[in-house]
C-alpha cells in the first residue's frame, strides 16, 4: 500500500496531463487559454478528486441559468449578419430551432441552434427550446442547403430534450431525431457543434453529430435530466443532485470520456456573468474548430465524422 | 373513523399477489392462462386474444431464422463501467444480476443466420436484460453486426425491444445513438439491405437511432414505439392521451411504419422481403 501514490497525487497528475492536453489541443490556441489555464493550475491547489456533487451540481445550476445567453444572443454577438431561415416545408416553422445564413469571421456559415424564451410568451412559443419533429426537418433543410452551397455549418445545442407530447409521437419524434442525425453525419461541409447550456439527451444529439463537438465550461450533455435519472433509479426526483453526481454530465468528464473535443472557456462566475466576453470566448472556439475541421477533403472529413462516431463506448472482449 | 359503518362485503377469494403481478403465463388483456408449452408452441401469442406476450432473443431467433444456422458473434462483448455508476447498487453489480437472471452478456445477441434460406445478419434485442437498454456493448454489437452485413453484402435484420439509453453509462450511452447511426451509414453505403422489426417497447434512444432507419420497417401488433413513453408525456404536459398513444397500430396509421405483422407472419414475411432484395437485384 505504502507504494500507491494517495489520491490526492494522482488527481494532481491527472489535472496536469489535462492541462498539457488544453495546451496541445490545437484549437483551444486561438482561445484565449491562458486565463483558463491559470484557473486550471490554480485548481490543482484545490482539487483532491473528481470533480465534487457540488461542482458538478454547480455546472446544472449555470447551464439552466435563467439569464443564461441563448443562441440568438450569441449570434447578434458573434456574427456581422444574419437572415434567419424559416420553416420545415412540410407544415409549419417550429421556433425552439433557429436557423439561418451568418457572416461569421468572414465566412458564410448556416447556423443552427436550440433558442430557449426569456419571458414567459417566448418560453411557451418556443417549448422551452424543446424541438418538435418539424423543428429537426428545418435543422435537416437548413443543412441540406448548406451542403449544396458548400457553407460549414455551426451548430448551438441547448435543450432540455425532444419536445415530450403527443403531437411530437404523432409526428415521429424518434424517427425525425434519427434522419437528423444522420443527415448531419453524412454532410460533405466542416460542422462544428456547441453545447451552450442543456445538451439534453436525443433533442440535443440530433443537432451535434460534428467533426467537432466543443462544449462551453459550465454547459451540461446528458442522457436523462438529474431528475429524470433520480426519479426512474433513486425512485425519488429529489435526489438530482445525486444522480447528477452519478452520471456527469459536466464538461470536464465529457471531455475526459472522449465525447467532446475542447472545452470553451466562459468568464468568470459563468457566461451569463459577462455575455459578450461569452460571445467572444465562443467565437474563438467556434472559428479554430472550423478552421481545423475544413482540412481535407469532403470524403476525407466524411469518413472521419463517421469514425469519430463509431468508436464512442467503452467495452471488453 | 371509528363511527363509521365498515359496509364493504367481504371477499373469500385469494387476495391477490403482493406486488399486483399476475403469473407471466396469465394473458394481461384477458386473462387466458397457459403451460409452457402451449404458449411456446404458439410462438408465446395469445390464442383467445392474440395478445403478443414477449419473446426472450434466444427464443426470437429460433422462431425467425431456419435450424440451425445462427452463429453468434460477440458473445463475450461486455460493458464496462466507465463512470464507475453507483445508484442503489453498483451498475457492475446490475450487469453482473442481469447476465445471471438471463444468461446473456448483454442486451442485444447478434450472429449470421438464414432466414427461409436467405443469408443475413441477425440481431435481436432482449427486454429482460435491463429492460433492453443500449449501452456501449449494445451499441458495438449492434454497429459490429452492420460492417459484417456490409462486409459479407447480406442483409441485416434488427428486431428491438428496448426502453432506451443506459442511464448507467451517462453520456456514452447517448453516443451510441450516433454509433449505431454511423453504423447504418456504413450498411447505406454498401447498399445492404436493413430490415427492423419493432416489437414492444421500442422507444426513447433506440428509437431515435438505428431503430428507425431501416429500408423496411415493421412492428409486432401492440407494440409500444414511442421516442417518450406515455407516463412521461402526461406527467410533462398534463395532456389527455389517446386511448391507442404509441401503439404500434397508431404509429402505422401516422405513417411510421410499412406494416405490423403477426409473430406467426413475421418468418415468411421476412423470408419473402429478403428475397426481393437478395434475388433481385437487376436494376443496377
Amino acid at each position: 500500500m505504502a507504494a500507491e501514490p494517495d489520491q490526492n497525487e494522482i488527481e494532481q497528475l491527472r489535472l496536469r496531463e489535462r492541462i498539457a492536453k488544453l495546451k496541445d489541443v490545437p484549437l483551444l490556441g486561438k482561445v484565449r487559454v491562458s486565463g483558463d489555464l491559470a484557473r486550471l493550475e490554480r485548481d490543482i491547489e484545490r482539487i483532491a478528486a473528481e470533480p465534487t456533487a457540488d461542482e458538478v451540481w454547480h455546472s446544472v445550476d449555470l447551464a439552466r441559468h435563467p439569464d443564461r445567453p441563448y443562441t440568438l444572443d450569441y449570434v447578434e454577438r458573434m456574427c456581422d449578419d444574419f437572415i434567419e431561415l424559416r420553416g420545415d416545408r412540410t407544415f409549419t416553422d417550429d421556433r425552439a430551432i433557429v436557423a439561418g445564413l451568418a457572416r461569421f469571421r468572414g465566412r458564410t456559415v448556416a447556423l443552427i441552434g436550440h433558442q430557449k424564451g426569456r419571458d414567459l410568451q417566448e418560453r411557451q412559443d418556443r417549448s422551452f427550446g424543446m424541438p418538435l419533429p418539424a423543428g429537426y426537418r428545418k435543422a435537416m433543410r437548413v443543412m441540406e442547403l448548406a451542403d449544396r452551397h458548400a457553407f460549414p455549418v455551426i451548430s448551438l445545442v441547448d435543450t432540455p430534450g425532444a419536445y415530450p407530447g403527443v403531437v411530437a409521437e404523432q409526428h415521429g419524434q424518434g424517427g425525425w431525431i434519427a434522419r437528423c442525425q444522420l443527415e448531419m453525419m453524412r454532410l460533405g461541409i466542416p460542422t462544428v457543434a456547441c453545447v451552450i447550456g442543456e445538451g439534453g439527451s436525443g433533442g440535443a444529439v440530433a443537432i451535434a453529430v460534428a467533426d467537432r463537438v466543443l462544449m462551453q465550461e459550465n454547459a451540461i450533455y446528458s442522457v436523462i435530466s438529474p431528475e429524470g435519472c433520480a426519479a426512474i433509479l433513486w425512485r425519488d426526483a429529489s435526489e438530482a443532485k445525486k444522480a447528477a453526481a452519478a452520471f456527469k454530465p459536466d464538461a470536464r468528464h465529457c471531455l475526459d470520456l472522449g465525447v467532446i473535443d475542447a472545452i470553451v472557456p466562459e468568464p468568470e462566475g459563468g457566461a451569463h456573468e459577462d455575455p459578450d466576453a461569452a460571445a467572444g470566448l465562443l467565437a474563438d472556439g467556434l472559428d479554430a474548430a472550423l478552421s481545423d475541421a475544413a482540412e481535407g477533403d469532403v470524403d476525407t472529413r466524411r469518413a472521419a465524422r463517421r469514425l469519430r462516431f463509431r468508436q464512442m463506448g467503452v467495452f471488453t472482449g | 373513523m371509528a363511527d363509521r359503518l365498515d359496509v364493504s362485503i367481504e371477499d373469500r377469494r385469494e387476495p391477490p399477489p403482493e406486488d399486483g403481478k399476475k403469473h407471466p403465463n396469465t394473458c394481461p388483456r384477458c386473462g387466458s392462462h397457459y403451460r409452457d408449452d402451449e404458449l411456446d408452441a404458439n410462438l408465446r401469442v395469445c390464442k383467445q386474444c392474440d395478445y403478443h406476450y414477449p419473446v426472450r432473443a434466444r427464443d426470437r431467433i429460433a422462431q425467425i431464422a431456419d435450424g440451425g444456422t445462427f452463429v453468434e458473434s460477440d458473445a463475450d462483448l461486455r460493458s464496462a463501467d466507465p463512470l464507475q455508476f453507483f445508484d442503489l447498487k453498483p451498475y457492475s453489480e446490475r450487469i453482473a444480476q442481469a447476465e445471471m437472471a438471463t444468461g446473456l452478456g448483454d442486451a442485444v445477441v447478434a450472429g449470421a443466420a438464414s432466414i427461409e434460406r436467405r443469408a443475413c445478419e441477425l440481431a435481436v434485442m432482449d427486454f429482460a436484460f435491463m429492460g433492453g437498454s443500449m449501452g456501449s456493448a449494445v451499441g458495438e454489437k449492434l454497429a459490429r453486426a452492420a460492417e459484417r452485413a456490409a462486409e459479407r453484402q447480406v442483409p441485416l435484420v434488427a428486431v428491438t425491444a428496448s426502453g432506451g439509453a443506459r442511464m448507467q453509462e451517462g453520456i456514452l450511452s447517448l453516443m451510441q445513438m450516433p454509433k449505431t447511426v454511423a453504423a447504418v451509414d456504413i450498411l447505406r453505403e454498401a447498399r445492404s439491405p436493413f430490415v427492423v422489426v419493432m416489437t414492444h417497447p421500442t422507444t426513447a434512444g433506440v428509437l431515435a437511432s438505428f431503430a428507425s432507419l431501416g429500408d423496411v420497417t415493421v412492428a409486432e401488433p401492440g407494440a409500444l414505439i414511442a421516442f417518450t413513453g406515455p407516463r412521461v408525456v402526461q406527467q410533462t404536459t398534463r395532456e389527455k392521451l389517446p386511448d391507442d398513444f404509441g401503439q404500434a397500430e397508431a404509429n402505422a396509421r401516422f405513417g411510421h411504419l410499412d406494416a405490423i405483422i403477426r409473430r406467426p407472419d413475421l418468418r415468411p414475411y421476412l423470408g419473402r422481403l429478403l428475397s426481393f432484395f437478395v434475388d433481385g437485384r437487376n436494376g443496377r
